[in-house]
């Protein structure tokens, strides 16, 4: 089926079709995570009726894959509104949540709609560590009873778990914990910068002998085989889904090639979305750029495999340069220095 | 001989894409696409139109096809979908 969805999006990308949005409802949120990137200042939100107009642009814009996310979305009164206006437009909508906000009517709602997919974040097995990195009491506890109640009404739940120098080892925990409720689980061990530049969340990654059991772990990263095996091919291949058939909005409106790519490339409201997607300078930039325009990367023995990540180069200094934290993940995966490292040193 | 109905499954997501339906079953992720007169019948799957009726009015039409070889390829369709939970079939109207 992956290869299906594959083949699929890679079509999308070919006819220019954005068929995946990421839209963030809100950047408020009741925790307080110690490695988010997001500042939790109020910032405006585009009201309920502009998001169903834009969910009406994005429909007809071709979009399927329609996650919403936040901060928490749950803070927002009217999220049941929108949620009912994206299944009504027949959207694949996956929602990101910490779930501490679901309770029994909630997940009643949620298992009605017909919600693809619900990704929750859990730091770890223990409440004690996960409580300290959410700096909120008692949010593990809350959290969990929430997956409960959705699983108990059949809802398709995902355990997102974000590895930190503060939650080390506790992986093993929650992937145990997402057997035990049931649901699908998935593992994240980088900590980017703050979209606003401020780079102290980095001092949060993990150490480099647990970067190397996750992302050289077949059943977290994939085919390691395939590091280390350069082709010409890749080098005028998109970077990746940004701009091609992937984008960002936010709150207050403004469009980005991805949650992760700090290129504002023009806002909801003013514009409409299809001329922002078609037409705005910063997209059809990243859009044109191919691994072969890296000046590092393209020398790279890892240019074919490594997980670069545009955004996380541009946070870093240089979209076009390479991106330390993935320079490291690759050396994780493959124990061979990666050219990039010639410049951080 | 007994009238067929269909609808489209309220557990499904679905997007035209190049002439050709998307759609995803919900519940367990199963992504199916539709060939263009499989994307003619989804479209016209309104619950009240008679199966037999959809075929006539838009695979005949359309797609130049002889009325019994299309309505049976429509009904094998139908149940094709049906089986994986993104159609609804009936006896009487839908809804």
């Amino acid at each position: 089926m992956n290869a299906l969805i594959d083949k699929v999006m890679s079509r999308a990308r070919l006819l220019g079709v954005p068929f995946s949005v990421h839209l963030d409802l809100t950047y408020r949120c009741n925790e307080r995570c110690r490695h988010c990137y997001l500042e939790h200042g109020a910032g405006s939100e585009m009201p309920a009726a502009q998001i169903k107009n834009l969910l009406d642009e994005l429909a007809e814009a071709g979009v399927f894959f329609l996650t919403l996310s936040g901060g928490e979305p749950f803070l927002r009164a009217d999220l049941f509104e929108i949620l009912e206006h994206a299944r009504k437009l027949t959207f694949c909508v996956r929602l990101k949540t910490n779930a501490s906000l679901i309770g029994a009517a909630e997940a009643d709602r949620i298992a009605s709609l017909g919600i693809n997919e619900v990704h929750v974040s859990v730091y770890s097995g223990s409440p004690v560590v996960h409580d300290r990195l959410t700096l909120l009491p008692g949010s593990w506890q809350r959290t969990i009873d929430a997956v409960r109640l959705m699983r108990s009404r059949g809802q398709n739940v995902i355990l997102v778990h974000i590895v930190t120098s503060l939650n080390a080892g506790d992986h093993h925990a929650v992937q145990a914990l997402a057997g035990t409720l049931g649901t699908g689980f998935r593992i994240d061990a980088t900590i980017i910068p703050k979209l606003d530049g401020d780079r102290s969340t980095a001092a949060l990654n993990v150490p480099h002998a647990e970067l190397v059991e996750i992302v050289g772990n077949p059943a977290y990263a994939g085919r390691v085989e395939e590091v280390c095996a350069p082709d010409s091919a890749a080098l005028s291949e998109p970077l990746c889904a940004a701009a091609h058939n992937h984008c960002y909005i936010a709150p207050d409106g403004g469009v980005f090639p991805c949650v992760q790519l700090p290129l504002l490339c023009g806002r909801i409201g003013p514009e409409r979305f299809l001329d922002i997607w078609r037409e705005s300078a910063p997209m059809k930039e990243v859009r044109a750029m191919r691994l072969g325009d890296l000046p590092v990367c393209s020398l790279c023995s890892h240019a074919a495999s490594c997980w670069r990540c545009p955004g996380l180069a541009l946070l870093e200094g240089d979209l076009r340069g390479p991106s330390a934290l993935d320079c490291e993940r690759s050396y994780a995966r493959t124990g061979v220095a990666p050219t990039g490292w010639l410049r951080t040193g | 001989m007994s009238e067929k109905y269909i609808a489209r499954s309220t557990g499904v997501a679905a997007r035209m894409l190049d002439g050709e339906m998307i759609v995803m079953n919900v519940a367990d992720s199963s992504l199916y696409t539709l060939n263009e007169q499989a994307t003619a019948i989804w479209q016209a799957a309104d619950g009240v139109t008679p199966l037999r009726e959809i075929v006539g009015r838009v695979i005949c039409r359309e797609f130049e096809v002889d009325p019994e070889t299309a309505y049976r390829d429509a009904e094998r369709m139908v149940a094709d979908l049906a089986a994986h939970g993104v159609l609804l079939v009936s006896e009487a109207p839908i809804g």
